[in-house]
C-alpha cells in the first residue's frame, strides 16, 4: 500500500509552541497565586495582577491548548483521512500567525488593552487576526477532510469538525463591537444582553474549544496506545450529538441569580444537569474500551496519561452541574471553588490528554524513542499531584468562605465582615501555590524530556523500562 | 450515513449548536434592555465617569470585584439591594464579573467619602488594614485625555456638555476611577429606601464590662481607625476624643450613618459588636 507524505513537520512546530506557551502560561499563573498572599509582588501597573491574570487564562486556553490542538488536529486529519494536508503553505502561514496573536495579546494585555470580557480580552484587532486564524484553518482541516481517501469518518473528526464551526460563531458573534481607536472598543451589546452573550460564549468555549476538541484526541489516542478499539462506535455517536445539541443551553448557569430572565436560568441549570449523560457516555466508553487492558496502566505509561484525564472529565461534569443547581450556585458563586473547579478540568483533564497526546507523537516527530520513561512517569505524578492540591485546597477554601460570606448572628447582622473572610483565605492560597509550584516542576521535567529526545540524547539506562 | 458525508455532517452539527444558542441567547434580546426591564431613574454614564469606567476595565477589576448583587439574604445586607435589569442599561460592556476576591462593587457608590476612596486606592492598606488588593497609585500619574472622552461619549450616544469636557482637563485617571466609584449602584434610591434605624429603648448591654472595652477597641481598630485615627484622634473624618454625647447617639451614628457627612452605616456589624465599639468609646472621652 503507498504511503501518503504526510506533513508532520508542522506537527512538530505547533508542538513545540504549544508547550512554550503553555510554561509561560503556568509561570504567569504561579505568579498571580503568590500577588493574592502578597500583594507587595504587584510591581506598578503592567505587572499588577488585574493584568497579568488574563495573560495567563489567555495563554494557557490559546496559547497551550489551541496550539496544542492545531497539533493534534493537523496529525489526527492526516492520519484519519489517509491524506496529506491540503495545503502546506497555509498551515505554515497559520503557524506564523498564531505565534504573532498571542505575542500581540501578552503586550497589549499588559499594556491595559482590554474588551474585560472573560476569556475574550482581546481588543477588537486582534479580535479580527483571531477570526482569520481559525478561518485558516478550518478550511485545512476541512478540505483534508473533504479530499479523504476513507470514506468512513472517526469519531475523532466529528468533534474536530463541530468544534470548528462552533468556535467561530462564539467568538465572532461575543467579539461584536464598537470600535473607538485602534485600541479601545465598546460591546455592540449592554448590559444583561452583554452578559448573556458572554457567558454563551464563555462556557461554550468550554464546551468548543476544551471539550470537543481533548474528546477528539482521546477517541484517537487511548485506542491507538493500548492497541484495542474504542469500546463502542454507538456510545460515541450518543455522546457526540447529545453534547453538541445540549451544550448551548447552559451557559447562563454562570449567571443564577443575576438579573438574566428566570426561565433562561432555569434552562441553562436543567441542560447542566442533563449534560452529565453525554459527558459520561464519553467516561464509560473510555474505560470499557479498557476491558481486559488494564494491566497496561501499570506497563504503559501513555495509558495512565489518557485513564487519569478521562476520570478528570468525569469528575468535571459531575461537579459543574452540582454547582449549576440554583441553591448551592447561591452558596458557592464567586468563591475560591470557582477557581478549584476550573483548574480540574484545565489540569487534570485537558493538560493530561495534551501530555498524553504529545508523548505518544515525540517518537514519530522525532524519529526516535522518547528520551526517558521514568522521567515521564515522574512528569505524571508531579502534575498529577500539584492539580490535586490546587484543586482540594480550593475547594475547601470555598466552602469556607461561602460559609463566612453567609453567616448571620442571632440578631440578623453578619457574623464575619468581608475582610476575616480574606484573611481567612491565605492558608489556602499558600496551599494553591505549592500546587502550582509542584505542577510547574512536572512541565519542566516534562520539556527537558522532549528537548532530550528532539536533540537525539543518549537513552539512559533504563530504556528496559519503555513500555 | 452522515458518517460518510461530511457536508452533512456539518450542517446536523451547525443546526444542533444553533437551537440553544437561538433559544437562550437570541431570545432573550426581546426581553431585556426594553420597557419591561427599563427602569426611570437610571441615566447614562458623564464624561468623567466614563473615563473612569474604562481605567476599571484597563485596570481589570472585574478580576477580583464583582458588579451584582444576588437576591439572596446575606448579600443583601452586606451590599445593599439587590441589582435590577434596568441599572445596566448603559453598560458596554458589562461588568458583573465571575469573582469575588474582593467585595462585590455594584452598590459602594455613596458608600464612603470620595476622601476614602483616594486614599484606599493609593494603599488599599491603609484604609481596608489586612487587604490583599495592591496600591493604584500610579493612577495619579495619568491624565484624562478630554478629546478621546468627546468621541467615547460620541460612539455610545451618551449626552455631554462642552463644560463636561472642558472639565476634564487637568483630571487624573484617579479622579474618573472615584467618580466613577460613586456612581456604582446609585442611579435607584435604594439607600433612602433600605435605611436601617434603631428602634425603641436604647441599653448598653455591656456598661461598665472591661473586656467589652477591650473588645471595642480592636474593633474600632479594623473598622474606624482608618477614617478617625488610632486613639480617636481624628484623620480626614472627625476626631472622638472628647465628643461627650450620651451613649445612645453614638450608638444611632455608628449603625445608621451620616449619609451628608460620608459617614458609612455599619449596621452589618450588629448591634453587640456596635456596642462594643461604643463603650471603648466613652472609656477614651477626655473633657474638652
Amino acid at each position: 500500500m503507498d504511503k501518503p507524505e504526510y506533513n508532520y513537520e508542522i506537527v512538530k512546530h505547533f508542538v513545540h509552541w504549544s508547550i512554550l506557551w503553555g510554561v509561560v502560561a503556568v509561570l504567569v499563573g504561579v505568579v498571580i497565586s503568590f500577588q493574592l498572599v502578597m500583594p507587595q509582588l504587584n510591581f506598578g501597573e503592567y505587572l499588577s495582577y488585574g493584568r497579568l491574570r488574563p495573560v495567563h487564562t489567555n495563554a494557557g486556553i490559546f496559547g497551550f491548548a489551541v496550539g496544542g490542538f492545531f497539533a493534534l488536529f493537523y496529525y489526527m486529519a492526516q492520519r484519519l483521512c489517509r491524506v496529506p494536508i491540503w495545503s502546506n503553505g497555509l498551515a505554515r502561514f497559520q503557524l506564523w500567525l498564531f505565534n504573532i496573536v498571542i505575542v500581540l495579546s501578552a503586550v497589549t494585555l499588559l499594556l491595559g488593552f482590554s474588551q474585560s470580557k472573560e476569556y475574550h480580552e482581546m481588543e477588537w484587532p486582534i479580535d479580527i487576526l483571531i477570526t482569520v486564524l481559525w478561518v485558516a484553518f478550518t478550511i485545512n482541516i476541512l478540505m483534508t477532510i473533504f479530499r479523504r481517501r476513507e470514506a468512513q469518518m472517526y469519531i475523532s473528526l466529528w468533534f474536530m469538525m463541530a468544534s470548528l464551526i462552533g468556535v467561530a460563531v462564539l467568538f465572532v458573534v461575543n467579539g461584536l463591537s464598537v470600535p473607538v481607536t485602534l485600541f479601545k472598543s465598546y460591546s455592540a451589546f449592554a448590559g444583561t444582553n452583554d452578559a448573556n452573550v458572554q457567558w454563551w460564549y464563555g462556557h461554550n468555549a468550554v464546551a468548543m474549544v476544551l471539550t470537543l476538541p481533548p474528546l477528539a484526541v482521546f477517541y484517537y489516542f487511548l485506542p491507538k496506545s493500548t492497541g484495542v478499539p474504542i469500546y463502542s462506535h454507538r456510545l460515541g455517536m450518543v455522546a457526540f450529538w447529545s453534547l453538541v445539541f445540549m451544550y448551548l443551553w447552559t451557559g447562563a448557569h454562570h449567571l443564577l441569580w443575576t438579573p438574566i430572565p428566570d426561565w433562561v436560568q432555569t434552562l441553562a441549570m436543567a441542560f447542566s444537569v442533563l449534560l452529565i449523560a453525554p459527558s459520561w457516555a464519553s467516561v464509560i466508553n473510555g474505560y470499557l474500551s479498557m476491558n481486559g487492558q488494564w494491566h497496561q496502566m501499570r506497563e504503559n505509561y501513555l495509558v495512565k496519561f489518557f485513564i487519569l484525564a478521562i476520570t478528570f472529565y468525569g469528575l468535571q461534569t459531575l461537579q459543574g452541574p452540582l454547582q449549576a443547581i440554583r441553591s448551592f450556585s447561591g452558596f458557592i458563586h464567586y468563591t475560591e471553588w470557582v477557581p478549584g473547579h476550573v483548574h480540574m478540568g484545565t489540569m487534570g483533564w485537558i493538560s493530561l490528554v495534551i501530555f498524553g497526546a504529545f508523548y505518544y507523537l515525540a517518537p514519530r516527530i522525532y524519529g526516535r524513542e522518547l528520551y526517558s520513561v521514568p522521567l515521564a512517569n515522574l512528569h505524571f505524578w508531579l502534575v498529577l499531584v500539584g492539580q490535586l492540591i490546587f484543586s482540594v485546597s480550593m475547594w475547601i477554601a470555598g466552602v469556607v468562605q461561602a460559609s463566612m460570606w453567609h453567616s448571620l448572628n442571632d440578631d440578623g447582622s453578619l457574623t464575619y465582615t468581608f475582610m476575616e473572610a480574606v484573611q481567612a483565605m491565605h492558608p489556602y492560597w499558600g496551599m494553591r501555590s505549592v500546587g502550582g509550584v509542584i505542577y510547574l516542576l512536572g512541565v519542566v521535567i516534562f520539556i527537558y524530556n522532549i528537548v532530550m529526545t528532539a536533540r537525539g540524547a543518549q537513552t539512559p539506562r533504563n530504556a528496559a523500562m519503555r513500555a | 450515513m452522515w458518517e460518510k458525508n461530511s457536508v452533512l455532517l456539518l450542517l446536523l452539527a451547525t443546526a444542533a449548536i444553533m437551537v440553544g444558542t437561538v433559544i437562550t441567547m437570541v431570545l432573550p434580546f426581546a426581553y431585556v434592555n426594553t420597557d419591561r426591564d427599563a427602569i426611570e431613574s437610571v441615566v447614562p454614564y458623564s464624561a468623567l465617569e466614563l473615563a473612569g469606567r474604562d481605567v476599571y476595565i484597563k485596570e481589570g477589576c472585574n478580576n477580583c470585584h464583582s458588579q451584582t448583587v444576588r437576591p439572596l439574604v446575606a448579600e443583601v445586607i452586606r451590599y445593599g439591594d439587590y441589582s435590577k435589569s434596568g441599572e445596566f442599561v448603559y453598560d458596554r460592556p458589562h461588568l458583573w464579573g465571575s469573582r469575588r476576591t474582593g467585595p462585590d462593587l455594584a452598590r459602594v457608590g455613596g458608600k464612603y467619602p470620595d476622601q476614602w476612596h483616594y486614599e484606599h486606592m493609593r494603599d488599599p492598606a491603609s484604609m481596608a488594614p489586612g487587604t490583599n488588593m495592591p496600591p493604584y497609585d500610579f493612577l495619579d500619574n495619568r491624565e484624562v485625555d478630554p478629546e478621546l472622552t468627546r468621541r467615547k461619549m460620541e460612539v455610545l450616544g451618551f449626552p455631554y456638555t462642552e463644560e463636561e469636557i472642558r472639565d476634564l482637563e487637568g483630571k487624573t485617571d484617579m479622579d474618573a476611577m472615584v467618580a466613577y466609584l460613586q456612581k456604582l449602584g446609585s442611579d435607584i434610591p435604594w439607600r433612602e429606601q433600605e435605611r436601617v434605624v434603631a428602634v425603641g429603648e436604647l441599653t448598653n448591654p455591656f456598661a461598665g464590662d472591661p473586656a467589652a472595652i477591650a473588645e471595642g477597641l480592636e474593633l474600632y481598630d479594623r473598622n474606624c481607625a482608618a477614617c478617625h485615627g488610632a486613639g480617636l484622634s481624628g484623620g480626614f473624618a472627625a476626631d472622638l476624643s472628647a465628643l461627650n454625647y450620651p451613649e445612645e447617639v453614638y450608638f444611632r451614628i455608628i449603625h445608621e450613618g451620616i449619609q451628608p457627612l460620608g459617614m458609612p452605616d455599619f449596621a452589618t456589624l450588629g448591634s453587640e459588636r456596635i456596642w462594643k465599639i461604643v463603650n471603648y468609646l466613652e472609656s477614651e472621652q477626655v473633657e474638652p
